[in-house]
């Protein structure tokens, strides 16, 4: 994409860049907070001290992360394969229903069994939501980012009428299921009081931040130790080479779409099954979205996503925090933040390379 | 009856924001930018229109700043797409988030209502055109009804369609600017600056999503709340991909859409012929139109060649 240009060093388009990019993010955002009237560092300490001073900060800083390496690495291995799978959102709303149906209606069956068949109930949905704008690119020339965002729309009122019809038991106001008891993640919470019989405070993480390193070392696995994985990263660097080579692209990015659909859906699990206990109408809260700005933080490598991922679960919690604190910084400051990082990472990515470039080599060398 | 002439009246009312963000998504994507920030431009310009005209007390200046707000995201983009090269579609995304995030942090410090801009009212909206009172009168005042109590920017927005028709089918301007969309090495080589006439379309996008914007918030309601455009950006982006990047049919595309949205509302909860008709999948029908047509399975749609390319100049 960017021929010729990227004679810089590894490490400094690892980190550097995004590096710079997030500063440039944080200093406009500071702006912002500047023209509200309040003190940008003050607010960043509040944020910080929210998210990382205290072990239940560091729970929800978790649980937050567990969501969007799901959704990161949904992202990542799309754009591995030049694919944009802005879906995320709707692939992992699709995927609440898979979860809730295996969950509720195996309930009899021990707990070992029905947690795994609901995860992989999740992912096949969420697969599934993915696969069809896959199969509409390579078979009828429909291009997915168009598709994937006629998806989440789709996905937004289908869910609304399945959870308003179906799931929602007769008699009952608040638009959601009763508890999936079958498929009952236990928090680490839980699970210390219950078991080891310590207190731990009260956070939502539970054993899904594992699945999450997990899949993120399995997406390291597939992209850079399989055939699969280079075959979907050789269509991504150039379709025409990929034929040459022997590849079906057609094949590799239906593969691919469903795969990160899998990922997507997998948020679900974090969400529905160990955190919300019960299927809620909206219960993503645009996790497929974040996942877009982790994507493209983390360079599209699993080790970055999960540090960027672990970066917006900070903001997450901080930016709740700091809305406590502070009720003249609203919430949505971290919307406004990850719109910058957006902007700075994906779209305006080669501002400071002619800048870098030059610092790297003088006219005298 | 009254239900009838309700759902055609609110169907112009909804069809307005369509037409605009179509037309801007029509004007930027023919020039070769794709444009997936419509609805972070008319939700942001939303913003500043309803805040503006609650502070100053008229829906004009709300209107006026609503659309330079609006330009304002919209040159993030075209410097992000014209001089940087960058991804179009990440640069969109970016811009809706922005906007979101923007809209309620401001108008939290601002009004302190969690967002919300404060109710407007009389001089402070735009007002359905004063007619005589012909509700009574059979077929004549129904028709005043579907078609001539609406706002002044109603009839903006739908003269604007023919005037976009005319100007890309006839106008030097316009046909250079489809030439741009289409092969932007050959307008360069006619001694034409590409960027300049991207720029230009981009203004216009920002332009129309800022009379769009300023609509939603000081005319189909009265003040601005959280998510107010509610994916009508995107509505408009498959309504322009309905439309093949047309005017007069995004004009069709978008009052079938409006009419949709309008019978969404209204029909909840009613029954039609005995059945009741879950809302969820009338709103949820242009998204599944759009995708069934994308397929071909009814006609083809062919995107502005260059659509999404950023220009380099060939040394």
């Amino acid at each position: 994409m960017a021929g010729g240009r990227s004679e810089l060093p590894v490490w400094v388009d690892v980190a550097v860049i995004p590096l710079l990019n997030l500063l440039f993010a944080l200093v406009v955002s500071g702006l912002v907070v500047l023209i509200i009237g309040e003190n940008p560092l003050e607010a960043m300490w509040i944020m910080l001290k929210g998210a990382v001073g205290s072990l239940k900060g560091w729970g929800y800083l978790l649980y937050y992360a567990t969501n969007f390496v799901f959704t990161g690495l949904a992202v990542a291995i799309a754009f591995h394969a030049g694919l944009f799978n802005i879906g995320g959102e709707g692939q992992a709303y699709m995927a609440g229903a898979g979860a809730a149906v295996v969950g509720l209606s195996l309930e009899v069956l021990p707990w070992p069994i029905v947690i795994p068949l609901a995860i992989i109930a999740s992912m096949a949905v969420g697969a599934f939501w993915a696969w069809v704008p896959g199969v509409l690119q390579v078979k009828r020339g429909s291009h997915i980012v168009i598709t994937t965002i006629m998806f989440n729309y789709i996905a937004l009122s289908l869910m609304g009428y399945l959870i308003n019809y179906w799931f929602r038991p007769v008699g009952k106001m608040a638009v959601e299921s009763r508890e999936i008891s079958g498929a009952y993640i236990m928090s680490f919470r839980e699970v210390a009081r219950e078991f080891f019989d310590l207190r731990l405070p009260s956070t939502p993480l539970n054993f899904s931040v594992f699945l999450a390193i997990a899949a993120a070392f399995a997406v390291w696995y597939l992209l850079w130790r399989t055939k699969l994985g280079y075959e979907i990263r050789a269509v991504g660097a150039s379709t025409d080479a990929a034929v040459y080579a022997g590849i079906r692209p057609d094949r590799i990015i239906v593969i691919t779409m469903a795969i990160s659909g899998a990922l997507a859906g997998l948020m679900a699990v974090n969400e529905i099954l160990g955190a919300q206990h019960r299927l809620v109408l909206g219960f993503v809260q645009g996790a497929g979205f974040v996942g877009i700005a982790v994507a493209l933080m983390g360079r599209s490598h699993p080790l970055g996503i999960i540090l960027s991922a672990m970066l917006f679960g900070l903001l997450y919690q901080g930016g709740t925090e700091l809305s406590f604190a502070k009720p003249d910084i609203n919430r949505d400051m971290i919307v406004v933040i990850l719109g910058l990082v957006v902007l700075f990472m994906g779209a305006l990515e080669y501002a400071f390379r002619p800048w870098l470039t030059a610092l790297f080599f003088r006219p005298e060398d | 009856m009254d239900l009838y002439v309700e759902i055609l009246a609110s169907t112009i009312r909804y069809t307005v924001p369509l037409i605009l963000a179509c037309l801007a998504g029509l004007w930027s994507e023919r020039s070769g930018i794709v444009d997936i920030g419509l609805e972070g431009k008319m939700l942001f310009a939303a913003f500043i229109a309803a805040s503006a005209s609650a502070v100053y007390g008229s829906a004009w200046i709300g209107l006026i700043l609503g659309i330079l707000a609006s330009i304002c995201l919209a040159l993030v983009h075209g410097y992000a797409a014209i001089n940087q090269r960058g991804n179009q579609v990440v640069s969109g995304v970016g811009i809706n988030f922005l906007a979101a995030g923007l809209a309620i942090v401001l108008g939290n410090e601002w009004f302190r209502e969690g967002g919300r801009t404060p109710a407007l009212s009389g001089a402070q909206r735009f007002m359905p055109l004063s007619l005589p009172d012909l509700a009574d009168v059979p077929v004549i005042g129904a028709l005043v009804k579907i078609f001539l109590a609406h706002s002044i920017l109603t009839y903006v927005a739908f003269a604007l369609v023919p005037l976009t028709a005319w100007a890309l089918s006839r106008t030097r301007f316009g046909l250079r600017l489809r030439a741009v969309g289409e092969n932007p090495h050959a307008v360069d080589t006619a001694g034409i600056s590409v960027a300049k006439l991207r720029y230009m379309a981009v203004i216009i996008a920002g332009t129309l999503c800022g009379i769009a914007g300023a609509f939603i918030s000081t005319s189909l309601s009265s003040s601005f709340v959280r998510d107010i455009t509610a994916g009508m950006g995107f509505m408009a982006l498959a309504a322009l991909i309905f439309a093949n990047w047309r005017a007069w049919p995004a004009l069709g595309a978008c009052l079938l859409f409006g009419f949709l949205q309008a019978s969404g509302t209204f029909l909840q909860g009613k029954h039609v012929l005995g059945f009741a008709i879950p809302v969820q999948f009338i709103n949820m029908l242009p998204y599944l139109m759009t995708v069934v047509l994308l397929a071909g399975f009814i006609g083809k749609s062919i995107p502005p060649k260059a659509s999404g390319l950023p220009y380099v100049k060939d040394r």
